[in-house]
């Protein structure tokens, strides 16, 4: 990722500011509650959950393993349906590229789709360093936006604010944008969609330029798929004379037929609805409908990288439904900003120190930012295996060793001694000072998962680095778990059993 | 080197020597994992699926209508007259009798008639391509009873007639195998609607805030596949 979090504070210290922010607390975990209960139901509706889940898995592991195959593929199909399919190795590239694009076509302001490889990219501010307006046009991102502020969660960016407050941002800012909010908006949601709505039609009617990312890409057919609840999605993709597409290359499925799998399991997963209310497709370009231009920029900015390790390469499954986030007790209490990523949560745990490297303080502390209670692989519609990828993380960042970063093969140093390291064992420390976090943990775990890690990995010794903080020993996760009831007792620090 | 060349070599290099290694670009793949999953979610006759269809978009929100042949046009006139719009959009084939009792004017979508000009008429009345019943979701795919995909987004208030029981399928798997991926494709369940406020749900930020499904009865054949894989 090229947002490298420079100067963003880790964990541990972010996560401590959002528990002191009450009424973020309060949002978070009606929404995760809400959500997490309702998908259960949906999920329980199909009898076959267990083999799509699988099914999503294999064909997804299939696909990373053949990738190359994939994508000329991919690049073959769109090109063949009138498309143009451009490859960038990063962040900057990728930001290039749209920005000629969009220069090309002698526009000012562009729409958008919300998007998390673009917001990956930081395409928003690349365009607006070369004069470029990029107006989002989900709500949540809207109100994001116009709030000049991040969003926390993959699917409600805008979870961290409530109504009262999203009135406050839209009266006081969508003029500096476009069409100004009514006079006497209330804070009542039906309303400010309203509100929403009139100054988001405006621009859509005039706009020219379209840019979506995609959750799926064919590569038989080139088709792309667009997966969304407002319409504000249908507006980007069919309105605009050109559309400029920029997606992850792990987003590409073989076939055709693969999509009946993840069409049944992500509007599931993701907002516990059977089908979610707009799902888009359009392969390259059709005679007078929609867009006449039509780009694909294919992004690697560290997903090659995620690749190369054997273990690390599944989080390249995720189909980004946030499950994962709604079960998490860490996230739950943390809030989507204490990532330091676009990509919060369990997931992002794990995919922010892949894409950008374990370097900074902020990326070496996410793999110890879990209680490593199992609930995010349960809920998983491509099984992940969330908790297996952390402890490896947690290996790398203690221990170093072989690791590719920017396609070339490193090897890592040990964390030992550096901030970095440091950082990462507050991290832990402050999961494991949780004890509702750790109590939520255990109850999933017993009913559910023998946990994969068969040892906590990092030496003993690094705990007793920061004295302030409790020790965990090194000894098997799950002897650890019983003999301290689930880490209520560790707080204290005791029954450390050094092992060499 | 092009980005191109960087990306693809990335991967190889990420990929040679694993399990599995790729063939390399022009090898053949073939997938060969499981697809044990279900076809369809229990057996159906027609009419069971036309009803869960029904149900399905009930729950959405949606409005859900059924009528035949005969009853068609003064349906559709009693749906215009409530939403009470002064002109509706209307596909290139739609049959003309469907609207034979309707009063609104019709527009046409021609290429040039611009989506600001669009914006100014109430109501769009399309066919479909086909409808999900296990999900409750209606596909368009440009078909000529349905026009360009802007027609159908524009409008505040769109009604759909599905014909019933032929164009219901019971499944996604089943919408997929009868679907062309070359024709642009749009999946409705319910009306626009979001969530973003407090999980409270809204309809209608940017689609049609009404969405009419009018379930036209005819003959039809019942869903194959029952529980069985495959
Ligand atoms: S990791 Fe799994 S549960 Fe989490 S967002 Fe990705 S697909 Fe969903």
């Amino acid at each position: 990722m090229s947002a490298t979090p420079l100067g963003m504070p880790a964990f541990p210290d972010a996560a401590r500011d959002a528990l002191r922010d009450t009424t973020l607390r309060g949002n978070l975990r009606h929404a995760t509650h809400t959500i997490r209960d309702k998908r259960a139901r949906a999920v329980a509706e199909l009898s076959d959950w267990a083999r799509l889940r699988e099914a999503g898995k294999q064909i997804k592991d299939h696909t990373l393993r053949h990738l190359d195959h994939y994508l000329l593929r991919l690049e073959e199909s769109v090109t063949a349906a009138g498309g143009t399919v451009h490859w960038a190795a990063d962040a900057a590239d990728a930001n290039r590229i749209v920005t000629a694009l969009v220069k090309a076509t002698g526009e000012r302001e562009v729409v958008k789709v919300k998007s998390m490889a673009t917001q990956e990219i930081g395409l928003n501010e690349a365009l607006a360093a070369e004069g470029i307006r990029a107006y989002e046009t989900d709500l949540a991102e809207l109100i994001v936006q116009l709030a000049d502020d991040r969003p926390s969660h993959i699917l409600v960016p805008a979870i961290h604010l409530n109504r009262a407050e999203i009135r406050d941002v839209l009266v006081s800012a969508m003029g500096d944008w476009g069409r100004p909010a009514p006079d006497g908006l209330t804070d009542a949601p039906a309303e400010l969609a309203e509100a929403a709505r009139l100054h988001l039609r405006e621009k859509f009617l005039r706009a020219k330029v379209g840019v979506s990312g995609a959750n799926f890409m064919v590569a038989e057919t080139g088709t792309m798929v667009v997966v969304e609840s407002e319409g504000n999605g249908r507006m980007c993709l069919t309105l605009p004379e050109t559309l400029i597409s920029v997606v992850g290359i792990e987003k590409v499925v073989p076939a055709w037929r693969d999509l009946e799998v993840f069409l049944q399991t992500l509007p599931r997963s993701s907002t516990a609805e059977r089908m979610n209310p707009y799902t888009s497709m359009w392969t390259g370009v059709t005679d007078t409908d929609g867009p006449s231009a039509f780009h694909l920029v294919l992004l690697d900015n560290g997903r090659t990288d995620t690749l190369a390790d054997e273990v690390g390469r599944q989080a390249l499954r995720c189909i980004r439904c946030s499950a994962c986030l709604n079960v998490c007790p860490v996230y739950e209490r943390a809030g989507g900003h204490a990532y330091g990523s676009v990509y919060p949560g369990p997931i992002g745990a794990i995919l922010s120190p892949q894409l950008r490297g374990t370097g900074s303080a902020v990326d070496a502390s996410l793999p110890y930012a879990s209680s490593l209670c199992g609930a995010c692989y349960d809920v998983c519609p491509v099984a992940i295996d969330i908790p297996e990828v952390l402890v490896r993380l947690r290996e790398r960042v203690v221990e170093g060793g072989p690791a590719v970063r920017r396609g070339t093969r490193v090897v890592l140093r040990p964390a030992r001694g550096h901030a970095a390291q440091r950082a990462a064992m507050r991290a832990a420390g402050w999961v494991f000072t949780r004890p509702t976090a750790l109590a939520a943990g255990q109850r999933l775990l017993s009913r559910t998962r023998r946990l994969h890690p068969r040892r906590l990995p990092g030496p003993g010794r690094a705990w007793s680095a920061d004295r302030d903080l409790p020790e965990v020993p090194e000894e098997s996760f799950r002897d650890w778990w019983r003999r301290t009831s689930g880490g209520r007792d560790s707080a204290g620090g005791s029954g450390r059993e050094e092992r060499s | 080197m092009n980005g191109r060349e960087v990306v693809l070599g990335r991967v190889r290099r990420a990929l040679a020597g694993g399990s599995g290694a790729s063939p390399g670009p022009d090898g053949p793949v073939a997938y060969d994992g499981v697809r044990d999953y279900l076809r369809v979610h229990g057996e159906r006759t027609p009419e069971e699926s036309v009803d869960l269809l029904a149900a399905r978009l009930t729950e959405y929100r949606a409005l859900v209508h059924r009528t035949d042949d005969e009853g068609l046009p003064e349906l559709l006139m009693r749906l215009l007259s409530e939403q009470g719009p002064d002109e509706m959009l209307v596909p290139p084939a739609l049959p003309p009798y469907w609207l034979s009792a309707a009063d609104p004017v019709r527009v046409h979508d021609r290429a040039a008639v611009t989506a600001r000009r669009l914006d100014r008429v109430g109501s769009v009345v399309t066919g479909c391509a086909l409808a999900i019943a296990e999900t409750g979701t209606i596909v368009l795919d440009g078909g000529p009873e349905q026009g360009r995909r802007r027609i159908t987004l524009i409008p505040d208030h769109h009604i759909c007639v599905v014909r019933v029981p032929d164009q219901v399928v019971c499944s996604v798997p089943r919408a997929i195998e009868r679907l062309d991926p070359r024709r642009p494709q749009t999946w409705i369940s319910g009306p626009s609607a979001t969530s973003d406020i407090e999980l409270d749900r809204v309809e209608g930020v940017h689609g049609p805030r009404t969405l009419e499904v009018v379930l036209l009865s005819g003959d039809g054949h019942a869903c194959a596949g029952g529980d069985g894989p495959g």
